[in-house]
């Protein structure tokens, strides 16, 4: 009998250590970060995440796994967040969904719960901290540690300097849209901590030093791939970042905005498109005027919030969906007057791309359609008429996004240029992209003013999400100078306060990381 | 063959044939009488019985956690429900038969789906994100409360006709022996067995009829009354748009269905084997169109002993096939289909004769689809087979009787399969030529467990030890293909597969030990103690100490022994620790790179890249603890007529599991589940049982029980801050995010968190841009100029003149402060009738019905369809959805109810004459879901998540019940 209870004794003992074993449980199809970078082929599959941050939702198209909670996934996608913060509370857009957060933004009255300011700040955090990460597991020690072949290693310090790239692109965001934030590097590791505040002119030499650092580390435009980052796209956000220098520093710094404007122009790779409408079609891939796309893909790069956003919120009323490559006319976004205004000279200008059947042109209902023209600027068409690889049938679009363009970087030199004093190589530049516009020369302008310039980017870069930095140069966005329908709340437009020039850190980061100081007038 | 006895007690078996038989006499609370005799040829035997009564019910032995104990030597709350008062009727699933039953426990049954099951909820739940279902364990084996794909609840996979009994442990000290799963309670389910003493076989056959009617429809407009309303005051693109027929919706798509439940079961005992086997069959119709399912369960317990009884071996094997047809639950929003329109077109060409809103030629993608369409031209079949069995053996040490070890095995598998196929004719097939996908999961559980029992029994007089140790070994495992979607020809994909086939797996190593004193039979003390360690989490937070500790004093036994009036007095008084670790993600401590699905690339030079993303992580993940006290008295006086029991409790959670923000640039997420928070429960619960009439040939017993629950989140976030934002929750229906409920410290867990509206003078709506009463403009007339602004519609609660979330306020509670079950049996000789009805009373519903499906603008127009609206329009004439409108606290009402749950009455014929008393027939009939009394204006206040929208309506079930016995 005592053997058998000590056998019984040693058979539990035994059961019970290799359950213990059990308890250590990995999962079957997830690759811990040692495996992932052990090998190089892993290596641009992380890129592809950072870039599909500017893109995609999630893990999953067109929803699912989300990358960000908390929001509507659809809601939550950068160039989406991007647009609505840049857009609705200017005078170029409107949009007419009650979902949460988007009223007030059309009447600049947000605060630090709304939703878009929330998706758009963890967004940005979302993708600096993806960035962290591969440039901490890419630098050069790992790297030499691996064993990497001489090939490999020159390929991925490419890859880890776009990456550096796209954290300055994303902090050039947080500096523009909510100026005093938190700085977290790759030094900051994934925990529990609490990162310091870092304050807006101090992010912005940040951000020039790491684009100084990198601008000459990365692909010539001649060469680089389409959808990567070359040396133009950086050399494009270093003109953004130096025309806005003032607001962002106090200090202006036009000259050398017009010197990277320069290097772009010089480069020659990069040449406007001859055909304004091509550059927001199903194959404006093809254009030679994009510097800097977000890609997308009617099979397989789906979202609800990039083009297929832009493109199927502003089909309503009247307009037929398959006309623009998508099946359904979401209903959601108008121009307001004010932009309508700026094409008053004539309809000949091929931006005049209103469609006013069934619309009228003055908004006093923000919910109805109809009130405002509608833009269909941006079509899953290709310049042939063709749809787009998902056919018609589908809101996914091919069309990409153009975040840095030549049109643009003629404009940010016109206005450097200008402000410089040197009002003449401005006038060259605008009417350059006039003439564009009017297939000939006979409308280009004699003189051109600075606000001149502020009204071509309204007719050039409508709805590209820029709109807003333009008017805050221009001191137009807050205040009561200039005015459109549902600033401030009213229908005929109100003053706003001098403090919505900046959006507010969301309540949540303020409370959860003390070293943060919310911005004036939240 | 039989007799019954007259009033005297006497009875007559005439024609026995000589031998050997077996004389059984029952008797009702008395112990069965079972012996043989020898009858011999032409003699006539006098025979004089005396039945012994039944143990009085505080003796019965009761299971608790690894093992049993006396009624009487429970120092914790539980509640014990056997068969008789299980709730009577036609039930799809075990846990309605304890419906309202059970002080501290909430069964919600999910909606009224065939097999749907219920939610519950023992004394409020404990958590926010992860689960507060409480653990139930079948025989011994704690089965998997998450679904399986294809089955609408796991526990619409038990039978419930082979329950004999639930236990419902509800404090920690009584729970803490499960340690780690025990937060939100244990039920034990123990299922019938076969019997030793049983020497002749029994053969039951239960035949249930029932008939499913709609209890009430959704009040909409009929076609008339919106053609009317549209002309009266519609755009002439609405009028373009309508129909000319009258089309009641809700009729086409729902109907009477009829359900039939069939069990045979046999006991017996052959040759020291007792056994017991059960065949079943439920085949339910659901009350849309189509819904059906069809479930065949078959059980067998054995339950031998071996070596003089010193061997006890219990097997229990229960195999379930369940085939559903899932009708298309879109079609739950027929009521708001356009009531103008025809239901067939009379074109079978299109849509295969379905009349279908059309934009330029191709179906209206922002449009609802034809109700009937939806549920004719799709089909949805699943198969789930599941199996959960486990055997038991207990050895009994010879040269040490007080010794018993016990081994149990144990295994829950299954595994859905099914398919989705639309229609390539149909609307919703249109643009992808039909879909055809399907899939397939797999989940098993298996447990292995020994435990050593030391039990003193009898043998000292004054003092019983019980001592009980052992370890427990669990793991489960969920696993599903990736599979692609098809067109309905399967000859193109039109969904993309995942990147990899879903696994998941997660284990629990357990050691515990109890003991149990009993002094005098008088004082009890019970302490227990469990270790817990989880594959969920990192290994330095993988083990947790769950320990308890409870006594009890039975004054009864001690010095109110000779109070002839009191019959049992009790007082109970514990503590423990439990935990949670359900909800939590089995990997969520790791931080892991997953790759991303095909439709989900970038592309560099037109080459399409897969990505890897990293997984946001929280190393240092834990289970949530729960601390809980619990004061208790039972009590049973005049010889038990009046019996019954009071606790009241607190329980505190710790290391509340919630999903927060984590401090922007920290993680590869911006919210992640994290142990930061602290949550309350306390309340009190009261449970009384009444023999209102108790003579000889009628009794009129009565029971009731109240609870009263404060449930409150104390604390949300590492660093605590009056402007915390809270968490929103409670999605509705109208914009796209919006929510209505949040979870916030000092308040209630799901609390409205919505703007107060403005009424006028007359106590209509102030509605955003509609026409003011008051001269808004200053241009010193009040004209149709004069619009309301959005500061006017809602109480600008801190007055800095904008409507924002900051003007939102706490506006009540989802959960009801308090709930009560009652029932009433009724017998009067073979006649029997009871009652059982239910109340909530404390908790708000929104009514998104009337937010979002009640407004002029809710019938759109603009868009190229009609949608119908709610007859509630008629109440405020809201013209249109405005800013905000839908977070209104005008859409909240009370959800206040008193359901009559059970209406049944019953006639047991005895043994049939005919039959030569062979046969034995019961006949009962029954309604479920009576009537609700209540004030809510929409179809049903008994709503889970507390927003009224689209719900598939509880049926009222009429059912015919046979019982025969053999």
């Amino acid at each position: 009998m005592k053997k058998i209870i000590i056998f019984s004794l040693l058979l539990t003992g035994i059961t019970v250590s290799s359950c213990k074993k059990q308890l250590n449980q990995s999962p079957k199809y997830g690759l811990n970060a040692e495996v992932v970078y052990s090998d190089p082929a892993n290596y641009i599959k992380v890129l592809s995440k950072l870039y599909a941050g500017l893109s995609m939702t999630g893990n999953q198209g067109p929803a699912g796994q989300a990358d960000i909670a908390g929001i509507d996934e659809g809601f939550s996608a950068y160039v989406r967040v991007l647009w609505n913060l840049q857009e609705l509370p200017t005078d170029e857009a409107i949009c007419g969904w009650n979902d949460p957060g988007i009223p007030e933004l059309n009447k600049s009255q947000w605060n630090a719960e709304n939703v878009w300011v929330k998706g758009m700040y963890y967004r940005i955090y979302y993708q600096i901290t993806l960035c962290n990460e591969f440039i901490w597991q890419a630098r050069d020690e790992k790297l030499a540690e691996r064993g990497f072949s001489t090939a490999d290693v020159e390929m991925i310090r490419k890859f880890r300097n776009e990456a550096r790239f796209l954290r300055a692109l994303s902090y050039y965001h947080a500096l523009d849209l909510f100026g005093n934030v938190p700085f977290v590097t790759e030094l900051d590791q994934v925990g529990a901590f609490q990162p310091k505040r870092i304050e807006r002119a101090a992010l912005f030499e940040y951000v020039e030093d790491e684009l100084l650092a990198i601008e000459d580390q990365l692909l010539p435009a001649s060469s680089a791939p389409y959808g990567r980052a070359s040396q133009a796209a950086a050399q494009s956000l270093m003109a953004k970042l130096y025309l806005n220098a003032e607001v962002y520093s106090g200090t202006p710094r036009y000259n050398d905005c017009a010197t990277y404007c320069e290097k772009i122009i010089n480069g020659n790779t990069h040449q406007l498109s001859s055909n304004y409408q091509s550059l927001f079609l199903a194959d404006n891939n093809t254009s030679p005027e994009i510097i800097f796309p977000v890609v997308y893909d009617g099979l397989y790069a789906q979202t609800y919030g990039g083009t297929t956003f832009l493109i199927c919120a502003s089909l309503g009323g009247s307009m037929v969906a398959a006309d623009y490559g998508v099946n359904g006319k979401w209903a959601g976004l108008r121009a307001k007057p004010n932009l309508v205004d700026k094409f008053s000279d004539s309809t000949l200008d091929s931006r005049y791309l209103f469609y006013r059947t069934g619309q009228v042109k003055d908004i006093t209902t923000m919910a109805t359609f109809s009130n405002g023209y509608a833009l269909p600027k941006f079509k899953n068409k290709t310049l042939a008429g063709l749809n787009g690889s998902n056919s018609s049938n589908s809101p996914h679009v091919d069309t990409d996004f153009p975040m840095f363009r030549l049109g643009d970087i003629y404009l940010m030199y016109a206005e450097a240029k200008h402000r410089s004093g040197d009002a003449g190589t401005a006038l060259q530049y605008v009417n350059m992209l006039r003439e564009r516009a009017y297939g000939n020369n006979s409308y280009n302008l004699a003189s051109v003013s600075l606000n001149d310039i502020l009204d071509e980017r309204a007719r050039e870069l409508q709805w590209e999400g820029t709109r807003r930095t333009d008017l805050i140069r221009y001191g137009l966005f807050t205040s009561g100078s200039y005015l459109w329908p549902f600033k401030g709340g009213d229908v005929a437009g109100a003053a706003v306060s001098d403090n919505f020039n900046l959006f507010p850190l969301p309540t949540s980061d303020i409370i959860l990381n003390p070293n943060l100081i919310q911005n004036p007038g939240y | 063959m039989g007799a019954q006895t007259n009033e005297n007690g006497e009875f007559e078996i005439k024609f026995v044939p000589a031998g050997t038989v077996v004389l059984i006499v029952r008797a009702s609370g008395f112990v069965t009488y079972n012996q043989e005799i020898i009858v011999s040829s032409g003699t006539v035997l006098n025979q004089n019985i005396t039945l012994s009564k039944e143990a009085k019910e505080y003796d019965e032995v009761v299971v608790i956690g690894y093992g049993t104990t006396r009624t009487k030597d429970l120092t914790g709350a539980a509640t014990v429900i056997t068969e008789k008062n299980f709730l009577q009727g036609s039930l799809a699933t075990p846990e309605q038969l304890i419906m309202g039953k059970v002080a501290g426990l909430k069964v919600t049954s999910n909606d009224g789906a065939p097999g749907s099951g219920s939610t519950l909820r023992l004394r409020g739940g404990t958590s926010i994100n992860a689960s507060n279902d409480p653990l139930i364990v079948i025989d011994g084996v704690p089965i998997d409360n998450g679904g399986i794909s294809g089955a609408a609840n796991p526990l619409s996979l038990v039978n419930p006709n082979d329950i004999a009994s639930f236990v419902i442990l509800k404090d920690a000290s009584a729970t803490a022996i499960y340690g780690a799963r025990a937060a939100n309670g244990v039920i034990l389910i123990t299922t019938k067995k076969g019997s030793a003493s049983q020497k002749e076989v029994h053969v039951t056959l239960n035949s249930k009829i029932s008939i499913s009617t709609i209890a009430k429809y959704a009040e909409v407009l009929s076609g008339d009354s919106l053609r009317t309303l549209i002309n009266r005051q519609g755009s002439q693109q609405q009028i373009d748009l309508l129909g000319a027929a009258n089309t009641d919706w809700q009729k086409e798509v729902f109907r009477t269905a009829i359900t039939s439940d069939n069990n045979v079961s046999i006991t017996g005992g052959i040759i020291g084997l007792p056994y017991r086997l059960s065949v079943a069959n439920r085949f339910e119709n659901g009350l849309l169109k189509r819904d059906n399912m069809n479930r065949t369960s078959l059980g067998l317990n054995l339950n031998p002993t071996f070596l003089d009884g010193n061997l006890q071996l219990e097997v229990n094997q229960k195999m379930v096939q369940s085939r559903a047809f899932f009708a298309n639950r879109g079609a739950l929003g027929a009521a708001f289909f356009d009531p103008t329109q025809v239901v067939q077109t009379g074109n079978n060409n299109l849509f295969g004769g379905y009349f279908e809103w059309i934009d330029n030629g191709k179906p209206n993608v922002l449009s609802a689809r034809n109700p009937l369409g939806l549920i004719m031209q799709s089909e949805d079949r699943s198969v789930v087979n599941r199996y959960i069995g486990n055997a038991k053996v207990t050895y009994k040490m010879p040269f040490l009787p007080m010794l018993k070890a016990t081994v149990n095995l144990g295994t829950d598998q299954s595994e859905g399969t099914g398919y989705t196929i639309t229609d390539s004719l149909s609307a919703a097939g249109y643009f992808t030529q039909g879909s055809y996908s399907q899939y397939r999961q797999t989940k098993g559980n298996k447990l292995i467990e020994a435990y050593a029992n030391f039990n003193t029994g009898e043998k000292y007089k004054d003092h019983l030890l019980d001592l009980t140790a052992g370890y427990s070994y669990q793991d489960w495992y969920t696993s599903s293909p990736n599979n692609a979607s098809f067109n309905q020809a399967q000859d193109s994909i039109i969904g993309l597969p995942a990147a990899n086939p879903f696994y998941t797996k997660n284990a629990l190593l357990s050691f515990y030990a109890r003991g149990i004193y009993t002094f005098k039979n008088q004082f009890v003390v019970n302490l227990s103690m469990r270790r817990d360690g989880s594959s969920r989490f990192s290994s330095e937070q993988r083990w947790g100490w769950f320990p308890a500790a409870s006594a009890a004093w039975l004054l009864s036994e001690g010095f109110l022994k000779d109070v002839k009036e009191i019959s049992m007095l009790k007082i109970r008084a514990g503590y423990g620790v439990t935990g949670q670790q359900d909800g939590i993600g089995d990997y969520a401590y790791i931080g892991n790179y997953f790759e991303g699905a095909t439709n989900a690339q970038y592309a560099f030079g037109g080459q399409y890249y897969t990505v890897f993303r990293p997984a946001g992580y929280d190393a240092n993940l834990k289970w949530e603890t729960t601390s809980s006290i619990n004061i208790g008295l039972d009590f049973g006086l005049y010889k038990d007529r009046f019996s019954g029991s009071i606790d009241v409790y607190r329980k505190s959670t710790s290391d509340l599991l919630a999903t927060v923000a984590v401090p922007a640039g920290t993680n590869f997420t911006n919210q992640i589940l994290t142990n930061v928070g602290g949550m309350q429960n306390q309340g009190i619960e009261v449970s009384l049982n009444t023999g209102l009439i108790a003579k000889k040939n009628m009794r009129l017993d009565w029971m009731v029980n109240f609870t009263r629950n404060f449930n409150e989140v104390t604390k949300l976030s590492q660093i605590e801050d009056p402007n915390s934002p809270g968490i929103l929750v409670g999605g509705i229906a109208g914009g796209i995010g919006n929510q209505v409920l949040i979870h916030q410290v000092g308040q209630p867990t799901f609390t409205y968190f919505v703007y107060e509206q403005q009424y006028e003078q007359d106590g209509s709506l102030i509605e955003v841009g509609q026409a003011a009463s008051i001269d808004m403009n200053g241009d010193g007339i009040v004209d149709p100029l004069d619009k309301w602004k959005d500061t006017n519609a809602f109480v600008d609660r801190n007055n800095d003149g904008i409507i924002n979330i900051k003007d939102r306020y706490y506006a009540g509670q989802v959960a009801p402060k308090f709930f009560m079950g009652t029932a009433l049996n009724f017998q009067y000789g073979k006649w029997n009738a009871g009652v059982s009805m239910r109340s909530e009373i404390g908790g708000t519903i929104y009514n998104n019905i009337h937010s979002n499906s009640a407004t002029f603008s809710a019938i759109d127009g603009t868009k190229k369809f009609l949608s119908n609206i709610s007859s509630l329009f008629y109440e405020d004439e809201v013209q249109k959805t405005t800013t905000n409108q839908l977070l209104s606290d005008h859409y909240l009402e009370r959800a206040d109810f008193l359901r009559i749950d059970n209406i049944s009455v019953g006639y047991n014929f005895g043994k049939l004459g005919f039959t030569k008393d062979k046969v034995g027939v019961n006949v009962g009939f029954s309604v479920q879901n009576v009537f609700v009394f209540t004030k809510y204006s929409g179809q049903d206040p008994e709503v889970g998540g507390g927003v009224d929208n689209n719900f598939y309506p509880r049926p009222r079930v009429y059912t015919l019940n046979l019982n025969f016995d053999f």
